[in-house]
């Protein structure tokens, strides 16, 4: 059975119900019609959606404006054709600034009518296109690009979906290069102000002197320099996200003018007399111990508590090198795209290297590594020697890794180098295969 | 049982062989049948134009079993209310339908005569109309009859017979 379009006809002359409906019919719509408003509306409750409406201007009780409104209070986007007499022209030219679609009159001449349904039909297809469009934004905006299984970047995940709804502040804590920005990026793509900026700053690399300005914006002549009026971030995150990263760098005299924003959400812009509203959620984030900061007097404790209201610690690399082959593949497909290059396979060798390493500088670090990798590679699987040589001599050295991460880096190892089977890889091990399954189901390694 | 029924003797060019014509296209069996009724109490004044819907509900009286189908043709320019003009009007699905000749003449857009261009015309809004009163709707395919055409040149673009889509509809 055909996806049949769906139209509704208005129409106080039942031979003019009668006749677009047969017409409809036979185009291969499901019709309805109505002899009135109060019909329509009726009916568009019990059967519709509708993708066309065709809508007589004169009708006794509610006119054709008035229901045009009405359905339009239903269904924004409803596709409206007016019927009009030619005498009612300039009415019908009223509706069509109110937003109905298009407006033919009576008698009209088949073509006409055919162009007329199949425009609007058209429009409708847009704007549902327009809908799904912006649906799938916000979809790719939730494919997350954090990537891995561990079970500690999974409770990252689970807090990132618990807090994002709502609108509460909060600080995101790491290492430098764990993905502090893309856990605020992630936030703001699942929150209801996703359809609003997320704008960023750095408050670390921005010099003292600048970082005011680019913070709450400046007027015209503010400053030596300040040639032009200028919005800060503060004022460009409106509806949206603010992300200050490196927070606790923040200079004692800003941290004041921050504290009095987040209480009020008004400012002036530097140089100027104009207050401003801005409607933001702030997620700020840091490398540093913002408690110590406290304690030592370079951060202020009420910021502190007004800006600490909810904490997601983004664990480093080295805690979840489960993840690093996830990693490696991902940036090795990221890069072979963006080279061109033919997609690589990551060598058995290559990856031991990588799970040997202890990352200190996190994923940051990793994804540099591969990407040095693709560039300096051969057309041959990615090998120990494309890898950055820090990276392989340290590798050598006894990592920091947990007692159970050792372990499982271990048993994935050697099962990789036994091709994967469980009798050879227990006896390498020296466990029996009872032991060594209990250990894969434990740390969730699937047999290739 | 399909009857042809040509409206107070009116009969195109080509006529004579019409029914057969129309039993290479339509799957069903077809049958002359000669009807006779006063067209001008359908005429309206204000448009000159005679009323097709009407013309419809009267040609079923003329009906001679019920589950058999008629399609009257005339040459009077039809209309239906909301529309200028059809060339056809049927009942979907229904066991009727009128079509007309007249803006099927070349002489209508003041081109000279084509006796075999009309028949042509003729062959198709027949096999078009009977298609709706077959239960199909307008068909997306150009060369297909159930093709909607609302100028006589679509007409001549599109052929007499159905397409296969439409012909599994008919035989489903």
């Amino acid at each position: 059975m055909k996806n049949k379009k769906k139209i509704l006809i208005v129409d106080d002359e039942m031979s003019v119900r009668r006749s677009l409906e047969e017409w409809f019919l036979e185009d291969g719509f499901q019709v309805e019609t109505a002899e009135d408003g109060e019909t329509a509306l009726r009916v568009m409750h019990s059967a519709g959606p509708f993708d066309v409406f065709i809508i007589d201007i004169r009708m006794p009780g509610m006119d054709g404006i008035t229901l045009q409104k009405r359905v339009h209070e239903v269904d924004k986007d409803a596709a409206i054709i007016i019927l009009t007499a030619f005498a009612s022209v300039d009415t019908a030219v009223e509706a069509l600034k109110m937003g109905a679609f298009d407006y033919i009159t009576k008698p009209v001449d088949p073509d006409d009518l055919s162009n007329a349904v199949r425009n609007a039909l058209r429009q409708r297809e847009l704007s549902e296109e327009n809908i799904r469009l912006r649906d799938k934004v916000t979809e790719l905006g939730l494919s997350s690009p954090i990537i891995g299984e561990s079970s500690k970047l999974r409770q990252v995940m689970e807090m990132i979906d618990a807090v994002a709804e709502t609108d509460a502040t909060v600080v995101i804590r790491g290492e430098s290069g764990t993905g502090k920005e893309l856990v605020a990026r992630a936030i703001h793509a699942r929150s209801p102000r996703r359809f609003f900026p997320i704008v960023a700053m750095n408050c670390g690399s921005i010099p003292d002197t600048l970082l005011e300005s680019e913070l709450f914006g400046h007027e015209k002549g503010a400053f030596t320099g300040a040639q032009y009026r200028r919005k800060g971030k503060l004022e460009l995150a409106n509806g949206g996200t603010l992300f200050l990263d490196e927070i606790g760098d923040i200079p004692a005299q800003m941290q004041i003018d921050l504290l009095r924003v987040l209480e009020t959400k008004r400012f002036t812009r530097l140089g100027g007399n104009q207050e401003i509203t801005s409607d933001f959620r702030l997620v700020c984030a840091t490398n540093q111990d913002l408690e110590s900061l406290v304690k030592d007097g370079s951060f202020r404790e009420d910021l502190y508590y007004r800006v600490n209201v909810f904490t997601i610690d983004v664990p480093p690399l080295r805690e979840r090198p489960e993840d690093i082959p996830l990693l490696a593949r991902f940036f090795v497909d990221k890069y072979a795209r963006a080279m061109a290059k033919p997609v690589k396979e990551i060598a058995a060798e290559a990856e031991a290297v990588l799970l040997d390493y202890d990352w200190p500088g996190n994923v940051r670090e990793l994804e540099n590594a591969i990407e040095r990798a693709l560039v300096i590679g051969k057309d041959r699987d990615l090998q120990p020697a494309d890898l950055p040589l820090r990276v392989e001599r340290d590798a050598k050295r006894p990592s920091a890794l947990a007692l159970a991460a050792v372990e499982e880096t271990h048993i994935r190892r050697v099962l990789r180098e036994r091709g994967g089977n469980v009798t050879h890889a227990a006896r390498a091990l020296g466990v029996d295969r009872g032991t060594l399954y209990n250990k894969m189901k434990r740390y969730g390694i699937e047999r290739e | 049982m399909i009857y042809v029924a040509f409206l107070n003797g009116y009969m195109p060019p080509g006529g004579d062989g019409l029914t057969p014509r129309l039993a290479e296209s339509v799957p069903s069996q077809l049958e002359h049948l000669p009807v006779n009724f006063d067209l001008s109490a359908y005429y309206s004044p204000e448009r000159g134009q005679y009323n097709a819907t009407l013309i419809l509900a009267h040609l079923l009286r003329h009906l001679p079993e019920a589950n058999a189908k008629i399609v009257g043709l005339t040459n009077v320019d039809l209309f239906i209310p909301v529309l200028t003009f059809v060339f056809g009007q049927a009942q979907l699905n229904g066991p009727g339908a009128v079509v007309s000749t007249y803006r099927l003449r070349n002489e209508y857009y003041g081109l000279p005569s084509s006796p075999a261009l009309l028949y042509d015309r003729t062959v198709k809004e027949i096999v078009h109309e009977l298609g709706h009163t077959l239960g199909l709707v307008h068909c997306r395919d150009f060369s297909c009859v159930m093709h909607a055409s609302t100028y006589v040149e679509e007409v001549d673009l599109k052929e007499a017979r159905f397409c296969s889509d439409c012909s599994a509809e008919l035989s489903g």
